[in-house]
């Protein structure tokens, strides 16, 4: 298939790339860009993993097909301030670290859109994203701490 | 502390095999059987590739034997001209197009002439069935204590009953990979892998190279669960073969759809149960059969039956025992390690019979457990007299108080009693898990570790053993520092690289705490001694004699070294199979709260406690994230996960139709634990990485039985299943059960 060329914005940077039409903005990310944060778990949308934002969504960057970025914003995990992970570091968020930045994407994302609080729980709007080793414990009390919230009594641990 | 690596994987930094830059290379990709059984015929290549373009491998390729190394020598590294499962490798193919040889593995045809699969390793084989030995046995193996037959017919009352369990797919967020290229003529091969001395054997035996012509490297391994423990050999081996016959890097990188369909599983197992019991509950005979389905070869199949049938009587003491169990070859993909290696299925088995039994006679199901759990100076099935000074009592007391087991249980009925369609119940498992290989495993393995001294002061742990997500690297870390007074900035842990560690075992069996910790500790203090100090020297006098040291000897290592040694007064007999099983047991008893929505027949656990004594808690981040993460693998098993089956391989090998549980689907686990220290354990520890999945799937189907008066008798309990059972039709498991062979 002929190469088409894709610009768009990535980590607020203007970007070129020549793609097959076919690959995944997830491909181009991984193994045109060597933005290797993004993972793949699934390759379907179920995961989570290759979570990236879209114009400032949380999208499965397994799903997208780099076309479709065009003149669009995408940032990665590449992006975010390592300066604020602490609550993260210190309550057990990551395990084996494969699942790891499609969660702190979403989990960033929650924290930049409170209002979702009001009527979802944290562990609704963590469920896109599978992890196979914390039993989401540590995500979710890594999640209201970096919220401010009081982590809630976990038994005698 | 907190964990080491953390801060590289939460912004992405740490990099896994499928992140390491590669420059050069070719993907490389396995083309598979498509039938069960059957001579390879042909194999032919579609007309509409050029051919001319790909590397291809076949087993003419293999320099060697053509075998994966482990406990027998029966599975191909390729298939030559016989096949014996679905998916099966037959090619390899590499191109330097990861679409291109996609499509290529898709244009080749392997014909097959098929012959009668054995597909249910529940039901004798037919003679034209028969692949292994004279009945399809992979391996036979029996405890005896006592005589129970006689028991059982003197017994005042006996219960019966069948227990299954389906397979689970480990499910690693980071799927299995390899990359393999040429340094010099040395092979390198680097990977996600829980053994890295397992690589390099069948590296060594198939590709018929000495040691200094092979080097295996373990990258940050993204989850493993057992997965990683037997089938990365596989892929190193494939990965090798097309990188020395292309002489380029080869990357073999499985999407999740092949890793789930062509990886192992935890083996289905189905469990019988006939108990004799004086009117009270007290346990007189147990005499369990355990039958595990194996699959095409015999990989680890005889290992994880062996842990099947030490675990499979619970922590319970009982004079009279008999427990027979086999596992049976079958043409379905090879079943394989994963965590709890079998006492997940036994334990299962014998925790819903408890309460089956508990029913029977009408006795509490708590009152049962108290009145059997082992007491100190009590022997287990195989003799094993347990003398750790561990309360299994307090164990258990402990999670009927945080569950508020006992009041909840007036709540529960009047909940059912009031609302129209769902209903509630708790249930409760009293378990064990032995720490460490079977028997004289751990002696057999002659484990070795390293702690050199750095010229600047610190020092390294070189150690074969792995991190996947439970932490090896921080408690290493902080079992180096504690010994030597150091501070975790001065200890580091090296790649494990089998050029540069010495084999210290694999990363399996909740062993490496407990055990290749505790080689640390001596490591550690041999370090000392050579540099002139004795084991009360600490921090700055440790550093500045290793810096002397190294003044005085400039360019020469500095290495503190230990092997294994088994712990005194600990003897087994693997003829008889009598004797201390493992070197310390950890204990736990978990209760599930659940809520059944009779509508939809759904089950969803509300509250989990999860309550064990594991020796000491060295780091309590870590090891409450393994007994959650343990737990909710668990609940998975219990009511999701379910393997759907054509041929003998995974139809439903895809994460939209295999589920696993959410954030969403599971509660908050509670955890707490009871420490009691093991001395021979590193700072005291037991193992801990196994027990939290062998309590869940009994402590959920006992709160299910309890909630909606059905007898489940079968995992995964998916709500179809459910609905089948309180929609009036009977226990399935107790009527199908045949009597015992």
């Amino acid at each position: 298939m002929a190469a088409l060329s894709v610009s768009f914005t990535l980590n607020g940077s203007p970007v070129t790339v020549e793609i097959d039409p076919a690959h995944r903005l997830l491909d181009t990310l991984r193994y045109q860009l060597a933005l290797t944060g993004t993972k793949e778990g699934c390759g379907e949308g179920e995961c989570g993993a290759c979570t990236v934002y879209l114009d400032g969504l949380p999208v499965n960057s397994c799903l997208i097909p780099t076309y479709q970025v065009r003149g669009h914003r995408v940032e990665t995990i590449e992006s975010l301030d390592p300066g604020a992970l602490e609550p993260f570091e210190r309550c057990g968020a990551t395990q084996c670290g494969a699942c790891t930045p499609g969660v702190v994407m979403t989990a960033w994302w929650i924290r930049e859109h409170v209002e979702l609080l009001r009527t979802h729980s944290i562990r609704e709007l963590m469920a896109g994203n599978l992890c196979r080793c914390t039993g989401y414990d540590g995500i979710i009390d890594s999640v209201e701490e970096a919220l401010g919230e009081r982590g809630r009594g976990k038994g005698e641990g | 502390m907190k964990r080491r690596e953390a801060l590289a994987k939460l912004t992405g930094r740490e990099r896994y095999v499928d992140d390491l830059p590669l420059q050069d290379f070719l993907w490389g990709m396995t083309v598979r059987s498509p039938a069960p059984r059957g001579r390879v015929t042909a194999t032919r290549f579609g007309k509409d590739v050029d051919w001319s373009q790909f590397v291809v491998v076949d087993h003419r390729d293999i320099p060697g034997p053509n075998v994966v190394a482990l406990i027998e020598q029966d599975q191909p590294v390729l298939a030559a001209n016989y096949v014996r499962h679905v998916h099966e490798p037959v090619l390899l193919l590499a191109h330097p197009s990861r679409d291109s040889v996609r499509r290529a593995v898709r244009a080749v045809d392997v014909v097959i002439a098929p012959e009668s699969p054995a597909l249910d390793f529940r039901i004798a084989p037919a003679p034209d069935q028969i692949q292994y030995g004279p009945d399809n046995v992979l391996k036979h193996l029996q405890i005896v204590k006592g005589d129970v037959e006689r028991a059982l017919a003197q017994a005042p009352v006996v219960v019966s009953g069948t227990y299954e369990t389906g397979a689970q797919e480990h499910v690693y967020l980071e799927t299995q990979g390899m990359i393999a290229y040429l340094e010099g003529d040395v092979l390198v091969v680097k990977g996600s892998m829980q053994c890295p001395y397992y690589v390099l054997k069948a590296l060594q035996q198939a590709l018929a190279r000495d040691e200094t012509k092979v080097r295996v490297i373990q990258t940050p391994t993204g989850g493993g669960f057992g997965g990683k423990e037997e089938f990365p050999s596989h892929i190193a081996l494939h990965a090798a073969l097309l990188a020395l016959k292309s002489g380029r890097p080869v990357k073999l990188i499985y999407d999740r759809g092949e890793d789930m369909a062509a990886t192992t599983k935890r083996h289905p197992a189905r469990v019988r149960h006939r108990t004799g019991l004086s009117r009270d509950g007290r346990l007189l005979a147990q005499d369990i059969e355990v039958v595990i389905d194996g699959g095409a070869y015999v990989t680890l199949s005889p290992v994880v039956l062996s842990r099947a049938i030490i675990h499979a009587a619970g922590p319970y003491a009982c004079d009279h025992v008999r427990i027979t169990g086999r596992a049976m070859f079958t043409n379905a993909v090879p079943f394989g390690a994963f965590r709890g290696f079998g006492a997940p299925q036994s334990q299962f088995a014998g925790e819903r019979h408890m309460d089956v039994i508990a029913r029977t006679l009408g006795v509490d199901a708590v009152e049962l457990r108290r009145i059997n759990l082992l007491r100190d100076g009590q022997t287990t099935a195989t003799g094993q007299a347990i003398r750790d000074g561990t309360d299994r009592l307090a164990v258990l007391e402990r999670a009927l108080e945080l569950s508020r087991y006992r009041e909840k249980q007036p709540e529960h009925a009047a909940f059912n009693a009031t609302h129209t369609t769902l209903r509630r119940g708790s249930g409760l498992s009293t378990f064990y898990h032995g720490a460490g290989f079977t028997g004289g495993g751990e002696v057999a393995l002659k484990s070795r570790l390293r702690v050199a001294g750095r010229p600047d002061g610190g020092v390294e742990v070189l150690s074969a053993n792995i991190e996947m997500g439970q932490g090896t690297v921080t408690v290493f870390t902080e079992l180096a520092a504690t010994r030597l007074g150091l501070e975790p900035e001065d200890v580091t842990i090296a790649e494990a690289d089998t050029s540069r560690v010495p084999n210290s075992g694999p990363t399996v069996a909740s062993r490496t705490t407990m055990i290749v910790g505790g080689l640390i500790e001596r490591a550690a203090d041999d370090l000392r001694r050579r540099v002139g100090l004795d084991d009360t020297a600490r921090g700055g006098t440790v550093k500045q004699a290793i810096r002397r040291w190294h003044r005085e000897h400039p360019g020469e290592p500095l290495l503190g070294e230990a092997a294994y040694e088994k712990p005194p007064g600990i003897a087994w007999d693997d003829k008889t199979y009598r004797g201390d099983a493992y070197g310390a047991f950890a204990w736990a008893a978990y209760v599930a709260e659940v809520e059944v929505d009779l509508r939809t027949c759904a089950t969803r656990v509300i509250d989990f406690v999860a309550v064990q004594e594991v020796g000491k808690v060295l780091n309590p981040t870590l090891a409450r994230g393994q007994v959650q993460g343990g737990v909710v693998q668990g609940i998975g098993w219990a009511l999701m996960e379910e393997c759907k089956w054509r041929d003998g391989a995974m139809a439903n090998n895809q994460l939209t139709n295999y589920l696993i549980p959410t954030s969403d689907d599971v509660p908050s686990v509670r955890v707490a634990f009871l420490e009691n220290p093991y001395p021979h354990g590193a700072g005291g520890a037991k193992g801990l990485g196994e027990l939290p999945i062998d309590g869940p799937a009994p402590a959920i189907l006992n709160a299910v039985a309890r909630a909606t008066g059905a007898d489940p008798r079968a995992i995964p309990l998916t709500p179809e299943k459910l609905m089948e059972l309180v929609d009036g039709q009977a226990s399935v498991g107790a009527q199908q059960a045949a009597p015992l062979r």
